[in-house]
């Protein structure tokens, strides 16, 4: 049995969020408007992520909080 | 991997953070007000916008703009006329001499009405403050350059932080945090997850950051390279009679560039510019090619258009990294986004500095059968497994 995680699982996250990072800071410089509004959600995504996790990991380490949810 | 690249790459990452982080600490507290330095300058007093009601009417005389500056400091030399990219205002900047690169006055015109509206400090003031420690750490260019090396080792440490990561996360899926044992562990994840979701935008912000500390040694550059060969045939003439008004200068400009606008004009003998000429930096009207300049150089005697060039390669890098490191370019949602990255950053800096802190005497194999299910995995098994 293989009990290490693939490449895939590994780098799947990381990868999906570093190519939308840099359409982020690239669409705001491409145009105004809709293009912004694009950046703002690319790289608003890492913060999402690790708020998203910390969360969890916080509800899963403390069962009334997660009841809480 | 094997396991000797694997200590090599992990050497570097320890070595690179560890040498540059204390620095790195400070340019990112430093970075978070000036993310909003131009609310933040507002807020103190220390800036103004504009009035909104004043309607638009035929552009001001240039000439009595730069003429109410000089009379406001008799004894310096204007060096530069430049256009606000956002507010209708020109802002006219004085130093001690043409060359040196200290201000020592700005005033800030309605370019409507041709009104004065402000006098922001030049050399003192909070947001200066931030900006010359940011920049330069009070210690001028030498400063400025120390620092762009210490982001080239900013970006070392983020490269090998990649190479590692994989190896620390074959064990564990993406996003695990543990609270298990001591807090070592959860900082040791917080450190992965944190840094590896960030690092692309931490290498852009890194890379621009260390093309802008260059600044001055590549307009110097350009100056002596490409400006130089335009000047050959001015060479060795008296000191030009300069122009007045220079609303001339401008008029040339728009005609040789019409559907540009002035970003900022150099006056003669300053570094932007040459001894016998005006240098005109035009700018596009898109958002793109806003960010790009166009250098026109125009006779200081004549008023009359000498010479037209693109910006070099190298010049353009520097003028697109400036929004890519100061992230003021998507509106204040960008801005916000831009000072929480910022944030996650500093957690990576203080969580990298506590777990070498913690494990300064542990080997890199050890490390990394903690970083698996450490009661699974001994040592020998995380060796054996690297060696795959």
């Amino acid at each position: 049995m293989n009990i290490f995680l693939s490449a895939r699982q590994i780098w799947g996250v990381p990868i999906v969020i570093g190519v939308g990072s840099a359409v982020g800071l690239m669409s705001a410089l491409l145009g105004d408007g809709g293009w912004d509004v694009l950046s703002w959600f690319a790289l608003g995504a890492p913060v999402t992520v690790v708020i998203w996790y910390v969360y969890a990991s916080l509800s899963l380490a403390s069962p009334k909080m997660g009841k809480r949810l | 991997m094997m396991v000797k690249t694997l200590k090599t790459w992990y050497f570097i990452h320890k070595w690179t953070s560890l040498v540059c982080t204390v620095f790195l600490v400070l340019l990112c507290i430093t970075g978070l007000p000036l993310v909003f330095r131009d609310e933040l300058a507002v807020l103190l007093g220390e800036a103004v916008e504009p009035p909104e009601t004043v309607m638009g009417t035929a552009r001001v005389n240039l000439q009595a703009l730069v003429d109410d500056a000089q009379a406001r400091r008799p004894n310096d030399h204007v060096q530069f006329l430049t256009l606000d990219d956002e507010h209708p205002t020109w802002f006219v900047s004085l130093a001690a001499t043409l060359t040196s690169v200290e201000t020592t006055g700005i005033y800030m015109y309605d370019a409507r009405t041709g009104a004065f509206l402000h006098a922001p400090p030049a050399n003192e003031g909070v947001t200066n403050f931030f900006f010359t420690l940011h920049t330069e750490l009070f210690a001028g260019l030498p400063g400025t350059l120390f620092l762009g090396a210490m982001g080239g080792l900013f970006i070392t440490s983020l490269i090998s932080g990649i190479v590692v990561y994989g190896p620390f996360m074959r064990r564990l899926s993406f996003g695990t945090i543990r609270h298990t044992g001591s807090g070592r562990l959860t900082w040791l994840d917080l450190h992965n997850l944190l840094g590896i979701v960030t690092v692309l935008w931490a290498l852009v912000v890194g890379v621009t950051g260390v093309i802008n500390t260059l600044e001055r040694p590549l307009f110097a550059y350009w100056q002596q390279t490409e400006v130089a060969g335009m000047l050959a045939p001015w060479h060795g003439k008296p000191a030009p009679t300069i122009v007045k008004p220079m609303d001339a200068v401008v008029d040339t400009a728009q005609a040789a560039a019409p559907d540009m606008v002035v970003r900022f004009v150099a006056f003669p003998g300053t570094l932007f510019a040459t001894p016998y000429h005006y240098m005109v930096f035009m700018r596009g009207q898109t958002p793109l090619t806003s960010r790009l300049l166009k250098p026109l150089l125009i006779d200081a005697e004549t008023a009359q258009l000498t010479d037209a060039r693109t910006l070099p390669w190298y010049l353009t890098a520097l003028v697109l990294s400036q929004p890519l490191h100061f992230g003021d370019y998507g509106g204040m949602p960008l801005k916000i986004v831009w000072a929480l990255l910022d944030g996650i950053t500093i957690i990576v800096l203080f969580s990298g500095l506590y777990l070498w802190w913690m494990k300064r005497h542990t080997s890199t194999e050890q490390l990394l059968a903690d970083a698996d299910l450490t009661n699974e995995v001994t040592l020998s098994a995380a060796q054996s497994a690297i060696r795959r």
